[in-house]
């Protein structure tokens, strides 16, 4: 599926490979939590990616962040928002530095919030057009609390301008 | 505000500047733009639900229901002015006023809906986040600024707490709502132990302002008192210690069962282990980042700044003689005010409770009313109270007179305020789509019944609360008597429970019995009371009687003659 990242569409050079399969050799890879945690796939030189399901803690990764090239969230239903919260403990807990990917059923409504949570890349769904969500993602120059992405000049109070 | 150099003008409100304006717009053409695309079918009634309800939009059993936010219950005469023009236009010339200390029109079309944001986005105010699984409109006392026993105005850090939740990225879509309340008063105005996070400010022996937050509190078809998190938050802790407890509900709450959703049961189930978890996402917070620097506080407050109160001294002659001459004056004065932090001055509390009416209506007449006596008496300040009444905050005492003699005419002026007629009382099956019984036929009746106004004083302090489903809205496991209707096999019935306390007793009242009929249930009421009169003590309150005497007494009176 269509990578949305700063606003473009890009193709998505990782594969998911379930628990079962056989991890490819070169080419990127996205595993569950589960795998990684029993295989601890080391010796790899191709990118590794974690998809994390919604109840489970980013903590876990922690032994592993130097290898991890990605860790994807997910919104099973665009009002779950679990991932939210998962996405900035990777970036603020854990100070994790690689992809943060949003998976699952995400709205453009949601796209700006997101990013600040430390969000990079959203997944969109076949056929998306990105100039609604980048028209989403820009209703709201300024925000009225920190976060972890985006904060740009402060407008007084709590206020600052956001990034687009 | 003492370190401050000159005391700034009296703002009434928060005062939106550019910046805000702009975002209030912005956050406009977002909703007109939602509404076009579902209209226009690109948006899913499922996609577009939660859209909606960010800003406050609900659907009801007949018709949309607008939801309006009134921050903390702080209205000015503009405001309140816009609302009765709203009410007017797009509405059947009336507006409700609900317990969250907000305003909800409940005949809106969704066409009109942008529009009446517009409409109020001219007097700088909103309806986001009314609805919807994200932090509600914050409430506080309404007689913040202006109360005797207060040690911090709450206003400030509520209107913190309102910008920092606004449009929260993190937090918009928890598990489920989530309320907070705020006080600065030892007697507990707000139910702070029955809210999501209940925030009591007080001060250190340095003076210094600090935060006891309670946590899990609420109703529901779960009521639990709330657990105290932490005894003394300092400042500058405040929003960092109100991220991470959301962290901890955000990633934690249940989300299966829409009923186990609230915070309350997390913390329920959890234990000490939740408080284990918040420390630890304060400890992994950056250095920093979610600290309230002082000076932003001080900013902020300088918008709620006294308004220029003139050296007065209490008691004045024009009110005592007032009191002597007139009874019915005397009364309202006993019912209707409370101690003021000025001298000379008293807050003026407006029934929105007439013997027979629905319980927190008001018609756009009444509201421009209120407004104009405001501008003559209270420095143009309003307030919304959690038990769906209005307040004037700031009334010169030799004013009262005037002022009473002014509500008359506009039905405003009944002395009930805290006796058996000033009933707390949800919807229900008029308007409210998960209604199973009637709410507001059932408090029309009682406050009928007991319409006689020695009779009521007789009784004394008594709060009757009635919810129209088990979602418990109208508050009545904290009623002194609270009334559930529930339906059983297709007929209202309605439970009653005695003995709940929303301040700072917090109680949930008990199940006194079997559930009565429709016709029954203010029989049943009256009942209660009459037992009530027979046994107290001289001077004892009903709440008081019942915890001395328990059920028993109230259990044979109901149910032994059957
Ligand atoms: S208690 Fe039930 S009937 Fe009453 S307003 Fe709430 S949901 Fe509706």
């Amino acid at each position: 599926m269509p990578l949305l990242e700063d606003g473009r569409l890009r193709p998505d050079p990782f594969v998911t490979v379930t628990d079962e399969e056989p991890l490819p050799e070169g080419t990127p890879a996205i595993i569950s939590l589960a795998r990684l945690l029993r295989d601890a796939p080391a010796g790899r030189n191709a990118p590794l990616g974690v998809a994390l399901a919604p109840e489970e803690d980013p903590r876990a990764l922690v032994p592993f962040l130097g290898r991890l090239s990605l860790v994807a969230v997910r919104l099973p239903k665009h009002r779950d928002g679990r991932a939210f919260t998962q996405a900035r403990a990777l970036r603020e807990a854990l100070g994790f530095r690689g992809e943060v990917r949003a998976t699952g059923h995400v709205l453009p409504d949601q796209y700006a919030f997101l990013l600040r949570c430390g969000v990079t890349v959203v997944e969109l769904p076949e056929g998306a057009d990105p100039a609604i969500w980048n028209a989403a993602r820009q209703a709201h120059p300024v925000a009225y609390q920190a976060a972890v992405a985006g904060d740009a000049e402060p407008l007084g109070f709590l206020r600052r301008h956001v990034t687009a | 505000m003492d370190s401050l150099p000159a005391i700034p003008p009296h703002a009434r409100t928060y005062r939106y500047d550019a910046v805000d304006k702009a975002f209030l717009q912005a956050r406009i053409a977002e909703f007109r733009d939602q509404v076009q695309r579902r209209l226009d079918g690109t948006l899913t009634e499922d996609e577009f639900k939660p859209l909606r309800l960010m800003n406050g939009l609900y659907l009801q059993l007949h018709a949309y229901m607008l939801r309006v936010a009134i921050p903390y219950g702080v209205l000015n005469t503009r405001q309140l002015r816009q609302l009765a023009y709203i009410a007017r236009r797009w509405d059947r010339g009336f507006g409700h006023f609900t317990t969250r200390q907000n305003i909800q029109f409940n005949w809106t079309k969704l066409a009109d809906a942008p529009d009446m944001l517009a409409a109020l986005a001219e007097v700088d105010m909103h309806a986001i986040q009314t609805s919807g699984n994200c932090v509600r409109n914050v409430t506080t006392d309404e007689f913040a600024g202006a109360a005797a026993d207060e040690v911090v105005d709450p206003r400030p850090y509520a209107e913190i707490l309102r910008q920092w939740s606004t449009l929260h990225p993190e937090f918009t879509y928890l598990p489920r709502k989530f309320k907070i309340a705020i006080t600065g008063a030892p007697h507990d105005r707000v139910a702070a132990k029955l809210h999501d996070i209940g925030v009591i400010a007080k001060r250190n022996t340095e003076g210094e302002v600090g935060f006891e937050v309670w946590v899990g509190g609420g109703l529901g078809r779960t009521p639990i008192v709330g657990t105290k998190l932490f005894d003394f938050v300092p400042e500058a802790d405040f929003l960092a210690t109100m991220e991470a407890t959301l962290r901890v509900y955000n990633a934690l709450g249940q989300r299966e069962n829409i009923y186990k959703a609230r915070i309350k049961i997390l913390v329920r189930d959890l234990g000490d282990e939740f408080r284990r978890l918040v420390e630890r996402e304060l400890a992994e917070m950056p250095e920093g980042r979610y600290r309230l620097p002082s000076e932003v506080v001080q900013a902020i407050a300088a918008h709620f700044a006294p308004p220029p109160f003139a050296r007065l001294t209490d008691n004045p002659p024009a009110l005592r003689q007032a009191l002597e001459a007139n009874r019915a004056f005397a009364t309202w004065v006993k019912n209707c005010t409370h101690p003021h932090r000025a001298p000379g001055y008293v807050s003026v509390v407006i029934s929105l409770k007439p013997i027979g009416g629905i319980p927190g209506d008001a018609s756009a007449d009444q509201m421009e009313a209120v407004a104009d006596l405001a501008d003559r008496f209270s420095f143009g300040e309003i307030r919304v109270s959690h038990v769906q009444n209005l307040v004037l905050p700031h009334v010169r005492q030799e004013d009262l007179p005037a002022l009473f003699a002014a509500l008359k005419p506009h039905g405003l002026a009944t002395p009930n305020i805290g006796l058996v007629s000033d009933i707390i009382s949800c919807p229900g099956m008029d308007y409210c789509a998960l209604a199973t019984a009637r709410s507001i036929p059932v408090a029309q009746r009682i406050s009928e019944r007991f319409a006689d106004l020695d009779a009521q004083l007789d009784i004394g302090t008594l709060h009757v609360n009635i919810s129209g489903c088990i979602n418990a809205c109208g508050h009545h496991h904290v009623g002194h008597i609270g009334i559930l209707g529930v339906d059983k096999r297709g007929e209202e019935v309605y439970q009653i429970t005695l003995g709940g306390s929303a301040t700072n007793d917090a109680a949930i009242g008990e199940l006194i019995g079997p559930a009565f009929s429709y016709d029954g249930v203010v029989d049943a009421v009256e009942t209660i009371i009459r037992t009530y009169v027979a046994h107290r003590a001289p001077g004892e309150t009903f709440k008081d009687a019942y915890r001395r005497l328990g059920p028993a007494p109230f259990k044979e009176a109901l149910y032994a003659a059957a």
